[in-house]
Formats: structure tokens, C-alpha cells, sequence
């Protein structure tokens, strides 16, 4: 289809899946942190913030070795997930999803905290004094208001899970059908030679999805920007 | 029984990055002025009242509920106070339209009894024609019409206003002072008003205390505590 060989389907396929899991589960995770950081004030922010935001500033093979070491079959975390739902990450698209979601995890983190940031506090009061709990709240004043923000910080995390390498090849390696992702296919085809012509179609590709993401988070937030109504 | 209770009685002390606030105050009339100058604690009184701060020791009860002692270790969160705050600029839900802004305390009211008309607040506040836009295309004065009209549908037991006038022009603060007369003697909610201005204290207020430097200086009638 499209002229693309069965190959180069399979790596764009897994890096669609791969990104799109990585980012839905971030996301709720992503909003909590999101959420603790603007709003709470506690002793250690500062380290947990840092901490948060390591894989934005690390080396990608540098997350990747962490990864292979506590998330792999031996490692304490990866062992404990196994040993509980049975789920493996080491070289398995699970891995990659994995490797990817914690790159792309600090850029959601941050357009959702700053989302969080910029709304005014006195919005939540005027809830709060009118009868909604911290819940109904958050639900019914600080999420849709932020929803903007979280769309972004989404999108953002989705872009750069697709592009994700480092991390990913170090944890999971390159295994086509598995765990070749468009980056570790293109990276591939130009280790072989007249691979050119096939590494140039996956960029296009790449570029392609990173355009239609941005294209349609543009969308979306016009049209929330436009009309959130939850009750009438 | 209920006329010994004073409709609102307030004492809260707490010291605040150097500030000290020490105010103790009693008011049974239909509209009580906190009066003074910006960063007296008129607004800090607001707050503790609303349960938006909670006093380092103090009391706070509102027909004779107690929302606040701290001898006690009760402390009502704010949204089981139901108190109707109204802010200095509104603060109406931008994503939401009017109809769904007034509604939104109504909404979480429900079920709890003694619920003020919804079709006398609308008109009285006339807003009714505005109920299916956004708050963004309000004036200011609109604004605060909706604003009041929200926390009066939340059916509080007191509503606090906190400079609800001020960054209104002349013609749109008289119009609202009329309406806040109209809630104050129609709706029989007690009024607790902040503001700074003489004018909007001897028109609305029946009682007025006086607060400087976080205390209470004065209280009394308008005309006992304004006079030279």
C-alpha cells in the first residue's frame, strides 16, 4: 500500500502503537505530577522536579541503561511487574512504549504544570465556596481550563515518543516486527547499502505524522477553546 | 432562641509574615460594612469567614453555625460552609455560559432545603436575558450582576462581598448598590461588605466595622463611626 513494502508497515505501525501507548499512559500519570507540582508544597520538590525532568537532559542511551537495568526480566521493578500482571518490556514493543512514554513523559509534565499554573486560584475558591469538593472541582473548573494545556503537553509527548532512538534501541535494540520503530528503521536502511531511498520514504513518513499531530492539536484546542460545556 | 444568636460572630487571630490580624466582631443586621483602608484585613476577614484561611485561634459562627474554632479543632471546609462569596472582579467560570455559572452552586445545593427563587434572583439581578452567553462578552457591570446572582442561587447563609463596586464606573455602581439594596431586603440573606469607600457605607450599611492596621477600631452605625 502506498508503495510501502510490508517492512517499512510493520515499523510504522509499532511506532504509531508504541507512541500512542507511551502517551496514554503517561497521561494520567503526567496530570497527578502535574498537579502535586503546581499546587502542593512540600520539603523535596525541588529533587522530585529534577528527577521528573532527568530524561529531558540526560543522554537517551543513559535512560535507556536505567531502564534495561530496573525495568529488564532481572531487574527489581520489571521482575515485580512480571511476577504481577505478567508483562515483560525487554525487547518487546512493551519496552519501546516504555523507553518512549519516559522520554516524551517531562514535555507532557510541563505544559500540563504550566497549564495548571496559569489558572487562577479565586476560579477554584468561587467553586469551592459554592458547594463543589476538591474533586468536583478539579473536574468541573481546573481540568477543562487546562484542558488546552494537557492537549498540548500530549501531543508534544506523542511527537517525541515517535522520534524517540537512543533510549529505545539501548533498552529494547531493533528487532523488526518487535521492536523497530520508524528511527531504528531508518537508522537500519542507512547501514545498508541503497537503503537511501527507503530511509527518505520513512522520514517523509515521520514528518508526515509529526505534521498531522500538530495539525490536529491546533484543531482541537480551537474548537475547546470554543465550546466546554460538561453541564447545563 | 434564634434571635440570641447573632447572625454573624467572628473573632480570629493570626500572625502572618509580620502582620498580625486580631479581629473580633459581632453583627445582627441585614448589611455589616468592613471598613478601612487596603491592607487593613478587611479581605483577610473575608477569607477566614469563607474558609479560605484558616485563623491561628478563632471562632467563627454564622446563624449560628460554628464553621470555625480552633479551641475546638472544627474547621468546616468551604464547600459545606455556605457562604456566597461574591470577588472584587467577579470571577465567573469562563468556560461555562451565565445560565451555567449561576446554576454551577445551585447544582451542588440541591437536595439541601431553603433554596432562594431562581426566577426572582434573575429578574431582580436582571440577567435573565443574558443567560446564554459567555462571560466574555459581559461588561463589567454584567459581570457583577451574574456574579451576585451565582452565589445568592447557592443558597448561602451569608454572602460576603468583597469590594464588589470598585473598577465600576459611577452609573454602573450606582445600579449595582440599588440591587445589593434590593437582595439585601428581599432575599433576607445576611450581607457581609468590604470596601473602602464612605459613599457605599452610609447608603448600604446598617453596621459598620471599622478595621485599621488588622484590628477593629470602630463599629457601630454609619453615623457613629464615619463622623469626625
Amino acid at each position: 500500500m502506498f508503495g510501502f513494502s510490508p517492512d517499512e508497515w510493520t515499523a510504522i505501525l509499532l511506532s504509531l502503537r508504541v507512541a500512542t501507548v507511551g502517551t496514554l499512559v503517561g497521561l494520567p500519570i503526567a496530570l497527578f505530577l502535574a498537579y502535586v507540582l503546581a499546587r502542593w508544597r512540600f520539603p523535596g520538590k525541588v529533587i522530585l522536579d529534577g528527577i521528573l525532568h532527568l530524561p529531558l537532559v540526560l543522554p537517551p542511551v543513559v535512560t535507556g541503561y536505567f531502564l534495561l537495568l530496573t525495568f529488564g526480566r532481572q531487574g527489581p521493578i520489571g521482575k515485580e511487574i512480571y511476577d504481577l500482571f505478567g508483562i515483560t518490556f525487554s525487547f518487546r514493543w512493551t519496552g519501546a512504549a516504555l523507553a518512549c512514554g519516559v522520554m516524551g513523559f517531562p514535555l507532557m509534565l510541563r505544559a500540563i504544570r504550566l497549564s495548571f499554573e496559569t489558572i487562577d486560584r479565586r476560579l477554584e475558591t468561587a467553586a469551592s465556596t459554592l458547594g463543589a469538593n476538591a474533586w468536583w472541582t478539579f473536574t468541573l473548573v481546573t481540568l477543562p481550563l487546562a484542558l488546552p494545556g494537557i492537549l498540548v503537553g500530549a501531543i508534544l509527548c506523542f511527537a517525541k515518543a515517535l522520534g524517540e532512538f537512543g533510549a529505545t534501541i539501548t533498552f529494547v535494540s531493533n528487532i523488526p516486527g518487535e521492536t523497530q520503530t520508524i528511527p531504528s528503521a531508518i537508522y537500519t536502511y542507512t547501514q545498508v547499502p541503497g537503503g537511501d531511498y527507503q530511509a527518505l520514504r520513512l522520514a517523509g513518513v515521520s514528518i508526515f505524522i509529526a505534521m498531522v499531530a500538530l495539525i490536529v492539536s491546533e484543531v482541537l484546542n480551537r474548537r475547546i477553546q470554543q465550546r466546554i460545556a460538561i453541564f447545563e | 432562641m434564634t434571635s440570641m444568636v447573632p447572625a454573624v460572630s467572628v473573632s480570629a487571630f493570626q500572625k502572618r509574615n509580620g502582620f498580625t490580624l486580631d479581629i473580633i466582631f459581632e453583627s445582627d443586621c441585614p448589611l455589616t460594612a468592613l471598613f478601612g483602608p487596603s491592607g487593613s484585613g478587611k479581605t483577610s476577614t473575608l477569607n477566614m469567614i469563607a474558609g479560605v484561611h484558616r485563623p491561628d485561634k478563632g471562632r467563627v459562627v454564622i446563624a449560628g453555625h460554628v464553621l470555625t474554632d480552633t479551641q475546638a479543632g472544627i474547621f468546616v471546609p468551604r464547600h459545606r460552609r455556605r457562604v456566597g462569596l461574591v470577588f472584587q472582579d467577579a470571577q465567573l467560570f469562563p468556560h461555562f455560559t451565565v445560565g451555567q455559572n449561576i446554576k454551577f452552586g445551585q447544582w451542588f445545593r440541591r437536595g439541601e432545603g431553603s433554596t432562594l427563587p431562581e426566577d426572582a434572583i434573575i429578574a431582580v439581578l436582571g440577567i435573565g436575558h443574558l443567560l446564554k452567553r459567555r462571560p466574555a462578552t459581559l461588561s463589567g457591570g454584567e459581570k457583577h450582576r451574574v456574579a451576585i446572582a451565582r452565589a445568592l442561587l447557592s443558597s448561602p447563609r451569608i454572602l460576603l462581598m468583597d469590594e464588589p463596586l470598585t473598577g465600576l464606573d459611577d452609573a454602573r455602581r450606582m445600579e449595582i448598590m440599588t440591587l445589593i439594596e434590593r437582595v439585601r431586603d428581599e432575599f433576607k440573606v445576611p450581607i457581609v461588605f468590604v470596601t473602602h469607600n464612605t459613599d457605599e457605607v452610609r447608603r448600604l450599611a446598617s453596621r459598620v466595622i471599622k478595621i485599621a492596621d488588622g484590628r477593629v477600631v470602630a463599629a457601630g452605625t454609619p453615623a457613629e463611626v464615619l463622623s469626625p
